[in-house]
């Protein structure tokens, strides 16, 4: 068992951006937790999704893909997914996969706010 | 004065009847009453002391001394007493009653009586003397055979042969001390091709020890099924022999299963002297807790493992060997020991001890309990890949020139989230190295990753298989080895995996670990054999290739 099970806390951030508050690991375990709390963001159809990690202290290549997933559907639903308060090495992480090709990275939510079109053009 | 006190004890006199009643009495009561009935002379009667210092015959009815045993002579008609002295012990008495002639004993009475006592007494002492001889010899044979008994039965019991498994080496030495104490040893073969080691010692010693070593490796033996913990065989052996176990006496017991295909030794303990496990140029004791067998019913025994790489020893003993004393009553010890487990590098791990227990002791010394040892040796470079050198791949493998000590080893079952355990304990293992924060990261998780396929993909997380953990450090270098039981296959070519091709729902999300762990760490060697598969993550301490293309 994990030593910390995923939770997540949805926001949503003005009509148009809804941001998912990610609390302990991603890993195997976290797949229930997570899509759930992506199809919670997806409820009021945002342009932007924004996945806080702040809270996260693991994330394994079983993660890694589950990430790969949502940025799939993201992709197919033509939504932006964001990605905040990664620490140093996983954002290293994201940009060995090159996952942060395809989701911008910023260091903590505000930034990430400020910078997304979604959130700005309010 | 033992001689004497059981002489004088058993001095017997004939008490004489008046003759007109012994007449009225049938011929077979005559004959009882006419039985002699002993007299006691208590050790501290004063007639001793006068017997001895005044020779010759002596007349009862004349002698005024305050002494019981003159009273009871007296009493059982005796008039003349002869004192059998030799060599100032009195060694017997002639008791005579009155002459038949009812006249008192003449002078030549009394010296032919007094002749016959100087030729008696010696003759009765040396008598005496071969009888006393003769008891004791008597009670040794008891003894002696009851030490036969005792070492026949140990003997008879412990194997006869070694386990022969190619690529380990098993040796035992079993000498019993005079007295012969419960120690014991055995084997048990598994058809799974595991093997059972046994090492016990029974409180008490002689006979009674050797039958309860006797029963308490039977019990053993067929508490020992193939499916059973050795914790579990030693709470059902406990609770077996705990009803019939004699008072005060108990065994302490170590019994352990090794698979020799993987080098994995599981053990339990009830109460016995730790094992030593030797590797490279450390020792450490294998320690589980459990209270010796027959104290008290419905005790639990901690299972523990441990796993044995090529060139490994672990050592079984008694407390024969570490009480063992010097000539300035100094215990051997078990410092002592575990320092010559660990420095220890001859063939033979037995007779290099016993050669130290020789020098220990000196030439003089008594055994003062048995000595038992058994080894386990695994042979250098059998088996499987644990070092670098010895890989099945050796051609995909650079020379390995490093001097590496060993940091930490430990196993984990093969269960989901279990990587974790290793990522935190790896963590604490090298958290005095110079490695940065960063690096440390990167470590860690490739160090999941390997273990996570290798609970998935080597042991298809079947948790009874462990994966097997070795953090070593070299002056310049951290080397992590993740072993499973898969076997050693080919990894697949390194390939980025193709992001885009995920994204588009054309290849599976996942098939990251492999590409993440060559990512991080500055290396990744991998070797195996037929039963394992080791993948080895190389870390630079002086900041390695990928520390500077990721910084």
């Amino acid at each position: 068992m994990p030593a910390r099970m995923l939770e997540a806390n949805v926001r949503h951030h003005r009509p148009r951006v809804a941001i998912v508050e990610l609390h302990g690991e991603i890993n195997a375990f976290a797949e229930e937790v997570l899509n759930a709390a992506y199809a919670d963001a997806e409820r009021e159809a945002p342009e932007t999704i924004l996945l806080n990690f702040a809270d996260v202290d693991y994330i394994n290549s079983t993660g890694i893909a589950l990430i790969v997933s949502l940025l799939a559907r993201a992709r197919k639903s033509r939504r932006r997914l964001l990605a905040c308060g990664l620490s140093q090495h996983y954002v290293e992480i994201f940009n060995i996969t090159r996952l942060a090709d395809f989701m911008s990275v910023f260091p903590d939510e505000a930034s990430a706010l400020t910078t997304d079109p979604a959130a700005v053009g309010e | 004065m033992a001689t004497l006190l059981d002489t004088v004890q058993r001095v017997r006199l004939m008490r004489r009847r008046p003759a007109a009643q012994a007449t009225q009495k049938p011929a077979l009561e005559r004959k009882r009453q006419a039985e002699p009935l002993p007299i006691v002379i208590a050790p501290d009667d004063p007639i001793i002391a006068y017997f001895v210092s005044t020779p010759g015959a002596v007349e009862l009815d004349k002698l005024h001394l305050d002494s019981p045993a003159v009273r009871d002579l007296r009493a059982a008609g005796v008039k003349l007493v002869i004192p059998l002295v030799s060599q100032g012990e009195l060694v017997g008495i002639l008791n005579l009653g009155p002459r038949l002639s009812q006249q008192d004993y003449s002078t030549d009475d009394r010296r032919l009586l007094d002749d016959l006592a100087t030729q008696a007494a010696p003759a009765l002492r040396v008598a005496q003397l071969v009888r006393e001889q003769q008891a004791q010899a008597r009670a040794r044979e008891r003894v002696d055979q009851e030490l036969r008994v005792a070492r026949l039965i140990q003997q008879t019991l412990l194997p006869r042969d070694l386990p022969a498994i190619p690529g380990w080496q098993l040796a035992a030495y079993y000498q019993p001390a005079r007295a012969v104490g419960g120690d014991f040893y055995d084997f048990l073969y598994f058809e799974d091709g595991r093997l059972g080691i046994i090492i016990g010692d029974v409180t008490d010693k002689g006979v009674p020890a050797a039958l309860v070593m006797a029963t308490t490796r039977s019990i053993l033996r067929s508490a020992a099924h193939s499916d059973r913990s050795p914790g579990a065989v030693l709470e059902r052996a406990n609770d077996l022999l705990h009803p019939d176990i004699p008072p005060k006496m108990f065994v302490t017991c170590l019994y352990a299963i090794l698979d020799p295909a993987t080098g994995r030794l599981c053990y339990a303990n009830a109460g016995h002297d730790l094992p030593y496990q030797q590797h490279g140029d450390t020792v450490r004791e294998l320690r589980a807790t459990g209270m010796p067998l027959g104290l008290m019913p419905g005790m639990s025994y901690e299972d523990k493992e441990t796993m044995l790489a090529p060139g490994d020893s672990v050592l079984f003993y008694s407390d024969g060997l570490v009480e063992a004393h010097n000539p300035e009553r100094e215990m051997f010890g078990f410092p002592h020991l575990a320092e010559l487990v660990r420095i220890h590098n001859t063939t033979s791990l037995i007779d290099y001890l016993l050669n130290e227990l020789a020098e220990f002791t000196g030439a003089e010394w008594e055994q003062e309990d048995d000595v038992t040892l058994v080894t386990l040796q695994r042979a250098e470079g059998y088996g499987h890949s644990m070092s670098t050198n010895a890989s099945a791949t050796p051609a995909e493998n650079p020379p390995d020139d490093q001097q590496w000590r060993m940091l930490d080893e430990w196993t984990v079952r093969s269960e989901p989230g279990n990587e974790r355990q290793v990522i935190r304990r790896l963590a604490e293992t090298v958290r005095n190295l110079p490695l940065p924060d960063q690096r440390l990261a990167d470590l860690q998780t490739a160090v999941g990753e390997a273990t996570m396929n290798a609970m998935e993909h080597g042991n298809h997380y079947d948790p009874d298989l462990p994966v097997f953990i070795q953090v070593r450090a070299s002056e310049t270098c951290i080397s992590v080895r993740i072993t499973d039981e898969g076997g050693h296959f080919e990894l697949p070519e390194s390939q980025t995996p193709d992001l885009e091709a995920k994204l588009a729902g054309l290849q599976s999300p996942r098939g990251w670990g492999l590409f993440l762990i060559e990512r991080l760490v500055d290396e990744m060697r991998v070797t195996g054999d037929e039963t394992h598969h080791t993948l080895d993550l190389l870390m630079s301490l002086e900041g390695g290739t990928n520390a500077s293309q990721n910084a």
